[in-house]
């Protein structure tokens, strides 16, 4: 076990490593630059702004100045927005995108477990049907059609909820619904399948033949096995999660950093892009691993394959 | 049959012919799939949408038909789905939007088709160090943010459509390489691989013209699972303004639009978004009753 963590733990540095290096190459090369506007600026000017955010060295010499202060942990200075470094930007804009995500995270896995869990337990009776239904509802309306959809009813007709921003705690209700609830599809069909093949093997029909209720089969023998398809699912859940809130947060105008990204993008802030880049590689990587531990202490079986 | 007393069997109608034919693996398919409600109602509102998205055009309004004076008119007898802002034809913009959503679909699923099932044949069937090297590849692969990178690229170098089919292709194969190297390694070790290599063909003949053919129905299966993953995230990129640009529009353009003018007119977002998941649902049904007929087992468990 501490091998196989420690083994998949070493794995990550080459992972990271190229998605830096193929994201740094990949920006400069690109047409047009972070100074490009629309009002140009004298060449004088733009060379002193070069130098004073090194750009005018080799490149070769640029991306070793950049791994070497990454390994201190700093990601530069942003080139769109003058004295603010892109470490100050990732720390304002970051708890609001993380927030959101684990809210979202806690619905999707509450809504779909229960949704699941009650589909498999009564197998083919209406509420099954009714509960894969709103899975597969859930899967085929994508977020960026739900999301205006619940504004819509509950924001402009209704006028329950604000229609977006993020103040108060009911500015959490519709994003976080939104992105929840396409993940809640999943989860709940992964769910419903896991629990089916648990609830049909042997171990089961002891517990039940030796008398236990129907409440302690699925909570205390099948759930731990039937969730082991929802487990392997939450690696690329969360990086879908993650990249969603990009869409999330231009719906709603959330002040996050999934839309700070599209911006820096859009923006050419070389820097800032590299720095949001690195951030949700390394988030999704590490998350990744400790999900694949996760799987395995669920599932000793695995370790062998 | 041979158990049956020849006076039970009408045998004298029967041609040789007629006995020979069995019913192949396609056939019992066929009538397996047919027995599925949903699936077969998938299939039929897949059939029904692509027709008009191909044929409608022709008789429909051009999308470029503007009429000012009309603005933008709620749904109507001369206006099926009402007009947009500038008085264009929602039901038309609809179907123009649907021939780019579905020409990227099938586009860029061939793309990771043809990736993926080359791959993985190839991984599968050397084995060994070549299928250690290229499978740990894939899986460090799955651990990048793909979706960045094609936002990146989307960004970077144009919003070009023939780049948009590319950049999705290339990231929806690797879930196709790991079934195709799945299913080649359990049927390498078959004997009539045996036999073609005894008669002595070469690699790349036995590769795609004796194994990739027996192992087609997991990749149907798969195929027809691809096409909405890879709609939507042409959608989500038309969304964020990094897909199709005007004057060509997707379903994912026209759900951004409707997003922005819901408050007042309501039906630009919930028409393009109503067909746009329609979509979705039938492809959906249709490949999970693909798999129940082709009996493969889901990747997904």
């Amino acid at each position: 076990m501490l091998r196989f963590t420690f083994r998949r733990l070493l794995q990550i540095i080459p992972v990271l490593w190229i998605i830096i290096t193929a994201t740094f190459f990949m920006i400069r090369f690109v047409p047009g630059g972070p100074f490009t506007a629309e009002k140009a600026v004298t060449p004088e000017i733009l060379r002193n702004l070069e130098a004073h955010y090194g750009l005018n060295k080799p490149l070769y010499q640029q991306y070793f100045d950049y791994l070497g202060s990454l390994l201190h942990g700093d990601l530069g200075p942003s080139f769109k927005y003058p004295n603010r470094t892109v470490n100050e930007i990732i720390g304002d804009k970051l708890p609001t995108s993380l927030e959101l995500g684990f809210i979202s995270l806690a619905v999707a896995l509450t809504i779909g477990i229960t949704l699941g869990t009650l589909a498999a337990v009564k197998r083919n009776s209406w509420l099954d049907y009714l509960c894969s239904s709103v899975a597969m509802v859930g899967i085929c309306v994508p977020t960026f059609v739900l999301g205006p959809l619940l504004v819509l009813t509950f924001a402009i007709r209704f006028q329950w909820l604000n229609a977006s921003g993020w103040y108060g705690p009911t500015d959490r209700i519709l994003p976080c619904l939104t992105l929840g609830c396409v993940y809640a599809a999943y989860i709940a069909r992964l769910t419903r399948g896991g629990m089916l093949e648990v609830l049909n093997q042997d171990y089961i029909r002891t517990a039940r033949a030796k008398g236990a209720g129907e409440l302690r089969i699925v909570f205390k023998h099948a759930l731990r096995g039937g969730l082991l398809p929802v487990v392997s699912f939450l690696g690329p859940g969360i990086a879908g999660i993650l990249t969603g809130s990009f869409v999330i947060e231009t719906i709603f105008q959330i002040p996050g950093l999934g839309r700070e990204f599209v911006n820096s993008a859009f923006n050419r802030d070389y820097t800032l892009v590299l720095g949001t880049v690195i951030l949700y590689a390394t988030l999704i990587v590490v998350l990744n691993l400790v999900v694949d531990v996760v799987q395995i202490w669920l599932n000793p079986k695995l370790k062998f394959e | 049959m041979v158990s049956l007393s020849p006076q039970s069997l009408p045998s004298s109608a029967v041609t040789p012919e007629q006995i020979e034919t069995g019913n192949s693996l396609w056939h019992d398919a066929w009538s397996r799939l047919r027995k599925n409600k949903l699936a077969v109602f998938g299939g039929a509102t897949l059939l029904i949408l692509g027709v008009l998205c191909a044929f409608g055009p022709i008789f429909a309004q051009s999308y470029q038909d503007q009429n000012l004076d009309l603005g933008a008119a709620a749904p109507s007898a001369a206006h099926w789905l009402g007009t947009d802002t500038l008085g264009r034809d929602l039901f038309s913009r609809i179907l123009f939007g649907g021939r780019i959503s579905i020409l990227v679909g099938l586009v860029a699923t061939f793309v990771a088709l043809a990736i993926g099932v080359t791959y993985g044949a190839v991984a599968g069937f050397f084995g060994g160090k070549t299928d250690a090297v290229m499978m740990r590849l894939v899986d460090i692969m799955y651990a990048l943010p793909f979706t960045i990178f094609v936002i990146l690229l989307m960004v970077f170098f144009g919003r070009n459509i023939f780049l948009l089919f590319f950049a999705i292709g290339a990231v929806e194969w690797l879930t196709m390489a790991r079934i195709v190297r799945g299913q080649i390694i359990s049927i390498k070790k078959m004997e009539y691989i045996e036999a073609a290599r005894a008669l002595g063909l070469g690699k790349r003949r036995i590769i795609f013209r004796h194994m990739i053919p027996n192992v087609l129905g997991p990749i149907i299966v798969y195929t027809t699972l691809t096409i909405p993953a890879v709609m939507l995230l042409e959608a989500f990129l038309s969304f964020l303004g990094l897909g199709v640009q005007p004057p060509m529009s997707s379903w994912g353009v026209l759900i951004k639009d409707g997003a922005e003018k819901m408050e007042e007119f309501w039906w630009l977002l919930v028409f393009p978004g109503g067909v746009f998941s329609l979509t979705l649902f039938s492809l959906n049904f249709l490949g999970d009753g693909l798999r129940d007929a082709l009996d493969v087992r889901s990747s997904k468990d």
